[in-house]
């Protein structure tokens, strides 16, 4: 029967091709989905430059990616993964736990969030945080009291901003994207409401921080381009997504000033834009020199051609660092200095 | 109806129910007549709908099948070669100072000026001339003629998808950089070949050099392994499920567990392979082999069903025929019913490995939606499907990949167009009527 002869030949190409793949000899790239373009950069650099094979890199989340690459030391688990937030106290004991020690964090450069709407609007937007957060948080306070967001249209706010519904498109819990949103626009947006402020930072992390799920916050998925498309269909909805994405629709879509600040390379860099996050990528230091190419990629990853300015991960959107910072992170991350135990 | 009297059967009834028949005649006909028309408009609906879904694919995904390229007089300067380490040459120079013949007033020595100019190449251009002198390094000290791809924003220029008459401040290219184009185009430079580069290269950042052959490799590779796992266990499930096991509650249970396995979904199966070939047998991420098992668990309810009706459908008296002559049981399967039943075995197969082949969710699960820039040589090598790389394409934020996504799907619907055409081809040429 020619499907026996067929299995059989296939069986034995598989085990030959078995014993090729029994050491990895690429690099593990995995984590958030913000870093996962600027990893994906370096990866296929690195591929190109050196005479290593270029590292494989997925999009996991930063959540997703500290859970792999905490999974343990080894093959089986990743060696760098991106993240858009430092690593929180609970993964260092999750990797700690698992014998994951020696961890370099290296910070690459910092992200915009951006607010963006559809250049069809005809509206010039300038919203203040205060304002983000009482459009899009569940509970708002309402003469002294916290309530379940009233507002159901931006001029229900303030006066000056537009006679129409809030309709704002973002990333479900799951994206790190969000909980930078959540951090820096909409928790800082209401410290300061003085009843707030007055409460203390700790209460207003637990009180502001959930978003409403009456209808004017969506989640989008993961998936910003749909963000994008729904945004040029509805010219008065908004979109929150990295600055990145802003920057390459910068056809179709224009920024919300925060503040009075416009996002862009300058403002985001210098801290003048409001809502603005690191961006980080942590290499397991037992890696070094067992998976090939390693120590090789972090250099690359680093380097001045790669996230100093006009370097190729500024042209995918990343906003880099500081000189004296650059150069810092940069050989940290090539003596593997251990980050500090959390 | 015992008691009717004779009256009543009589011709007075029958005179009454053909009356009736003749009064409900008009109302059923009118019946038939709307449920035809709910027929019609249902398949005008679903016919429409496939219309728009191809229709906005073709017209989105057409520009990804042409690439434009620029064509370099590329002088291989045998000062710029390191003819100790030929990949490690300055290519980037040889190409920008081709590219300055065209350009006299700017000045190729500033790397700031010549930025301007040589953006209209995508940075693979060099790699290509690499690879030339690499494979041929006679070639260094000669002047050779390449065809370069130009970069995305370039090639959306040329398609007429980056808009001139859009306000420069929101256009992605200025209008220094359309005039660089321009001076290329009107020396002639400029084509727009069929994009190969779509099916021979793999994955890349850049949308110009960006492909499907590691995508193609990995479906490849996925498919066979599915295929070597759940044909034989399948058809011998169904062999031993229809002849030979005996009729009873556990042979119940399990035939109603098979059939309730078919309908769960494929994002179990993918939770599943994760917990178990992951984690538990450390098998590699994102490989094909991993991938190829868990769409083997899904198609195999698929190939126990479809081959226990192919079984069901031969006639018992070839059965009956064989074991009169003497034949063993086992003889009976193997020598006349299988072979009777493989047309629509192998119909059942084809539509359940086309069914795998389009599967997303389980691959994302064990992270086969990763960025590969080589395609893997076998199956334990990272990979991506062809799904998964339309999931990845999707999610890309360069203009270049929206139009490569809509292409992805289009040769995603070929391969399944082609596999479907080949059950239909089996079970009309070799099916058997009795």
């Amino acid at each position: 029967m020619t499907f026996t002869k067929l299995s059989v030949s296939a069986l034995a190409i598989a085990a030959v091709s078995a014993t090729a793949a029994a050491a990895r000899d690429e690099i593990r790239v995995v984590g958030s989905s913000t870093v996962f373009p600027y990893s994906q950069a370096a990866a296929e650099q690195f591929g190109n430059v050196s005479d290593f094979p270029a590292p494989i890199v997925e999009s996991t989340g930063t959540g997703g990616g500290m859970q792999i690459f905490c999974g343990g030391i080894g093959e089986a688990h990743a060696d760098i993964t991106g993240a858009s937030r430092a690593m929180k106290t609970s993964e260092y004991e999750l990797c700690a736990g698992n014998g994951v020690t020696d961890i370099t964090e290296v910070q690459i450069g910092s992200d915009g969030l951006s607010i963006a709407v559809s250049r069809d609007s005809a509206f010039e937007w300038d919203l203040t945080k205060t304002q983000v957060y009482l459009a899009l948080a569940a509970e708002v306070p309402v003469d002294g009291a916290m309530v379940a967001n009233p507002y159901m249209k931006w001029s229900d706010i303030d006066a000056s901003l537009p006679d129409a519904d809030i309709l704002a498109y973002g990333p479900p819990p799951t994206s790190g994207t969000r909980d930078a949103f959540v951090e820096l626009a909409i928790v800082e947006g209401c410290m300061e409401i003085p009843m707030i402020e007055a409460m203390g930072g700790d209460w207003a992390e637990d009180n502001c921080a959930r978003l409403r799920s009456d209808g004017p916050f969506i989640e989008a998925g993961e998936n910003d381009n749909l963000i994008v498309q729904r945004l040029q269909s509805d010219a008065n909805a908004v979109g929150i997504f990295g600055y990145s994405f802003l920057f390459e629709n910068s056809d179709t879509l224009k920024a919300v000033d925060i503040e009075g600040v416009t996002p862009s390379f300058d403002t985001i860099e210098s801290g003048e834009y409001g809502i603005s996050r690191p961006l980080f990528f942590y290499v397991k230091n037992a890696h070094r020199g067992v998976i090939p190419g390693l120590q090789e990629f972090v250099e690359e990853y680093t380097s001045e051609e790669s996230m100093g300015p006009g370097g190729y991960l500024a042209e995918r959107g990343m906003v880099p660092l500081g000189d004296s910072k650059r150069t810092e992170e940069r050989e940290e991350a090539a003596n593997a200095v251990n980050m500090p135990a959390k | 109806m015992t008691d009717i009297t004779p009256e009543q059967t009589g011709s007075n009834r029958s005179r009454s129910s053909t009356e009736l028949v003749r009064q409900s005649l008009a109302r059923r006909n009118r019946k038939q007549k709307v449920l035809q028309g709910f027929g019609i408009a249902a398949i005008f609906f679903a016919l429409s709908m496939l219309v728009i879904l191809v229709g906005s694919l073709i017209s989105t995904g057409y520009p990804a099948f042409t690439q434009t390229h620029v064509e370099l007089e590329v002088f291989v300067d045998p000062e710029e070669v390191d003819t100790e380490n030929l990949s490690r040459g300055n290519y980037d120079d040889m190409i920008a100072a081709s590219l300055g013949a065209y350009f006299p007033d700017v000045d190729m020595s500033s790397r700031i000026a010549s930025r301007e100019v040589t953006q209209v190449l995508s940075s693979g251009a060099q790699l290509k001339l690499r690879d030339r002198v690499l494979a041929d390094p006679s070639l260094i000290g000669e002047t050779i003629t390449i065809k370069v791809p130009a970069s995305d924003n370039f090639d959306q220029l040329n398609k007429g998808l980056i808009k001139r008459d859009t306000p420069e401040e929101n256009r992605r290219l200025n209008d220094a950089a359309i005039a660089n184009f321009d001076t290329l185009d009107a020396a002639g430079v400029i084509s727009a070949p069929l994009n190969t580069t779509l099916i021979t290269s793999a994955d890349s950042r850049f949308p110009e050099l960006a492909g499907l052959k590691g995508a193609l490799v990995g479906s490849f590779w996925a498919l066979l392994v599915c295929f070597v796992i759940s044909f034989p266990l399948g058809i011998g499930a169904a062999i031993y499920l229809e002849e030979f096991a005996p009729k009873n509650r556990l042979s119940d249970i399990i035939e109603i567990n098979i059939n309730n396995l078919a309908a769960v979904p494929s994002v179990v199966f993918g939770l599943l392979a994760l917990a178990v070939f992951l984690n538990w047998f450390g098998m590699p991420r994102s490989a094909p082999i991993v991938g190829g098992l868990t769409l083997a668990l899904m198609t195999l309810p698929t190939i126990i069903i479809a081959t226990r009706a192919a079984l069901k459908a031969v006639p018992p008296s070839i059965r009956e025929a064989a074991l009169g002559v003497g034949a063993s049981k086992q003889q009976v399967v193997f020598h006349h019913v299988l072979p009777l039943a493989m047309p629509g075995i192998l119909t059942g197969t084809i539509i359940g490995m086309a069914q795998a082949l389009g599967e997303t969710a389980p691959l994302l699960l064990i992270g086969m939606n990763a960025f590969i820039t080589s395609a893997p040589s076998g199956p334990f090598d990272s990979a991506t499907a062809l799904p998964t790389q339309i999931f990845i394409w999707a999610d890309s934020p360069e203009r270049g990949f929206v139009s490569r996504t809509s292409a992805a799907i289009l040769v995603l619907l070929t391969f399944l167009i082609f596999m479907n055409a080949i059950a239909i081809y089996l079970r009309s040429r070799f099916e058997r009527k009795w």
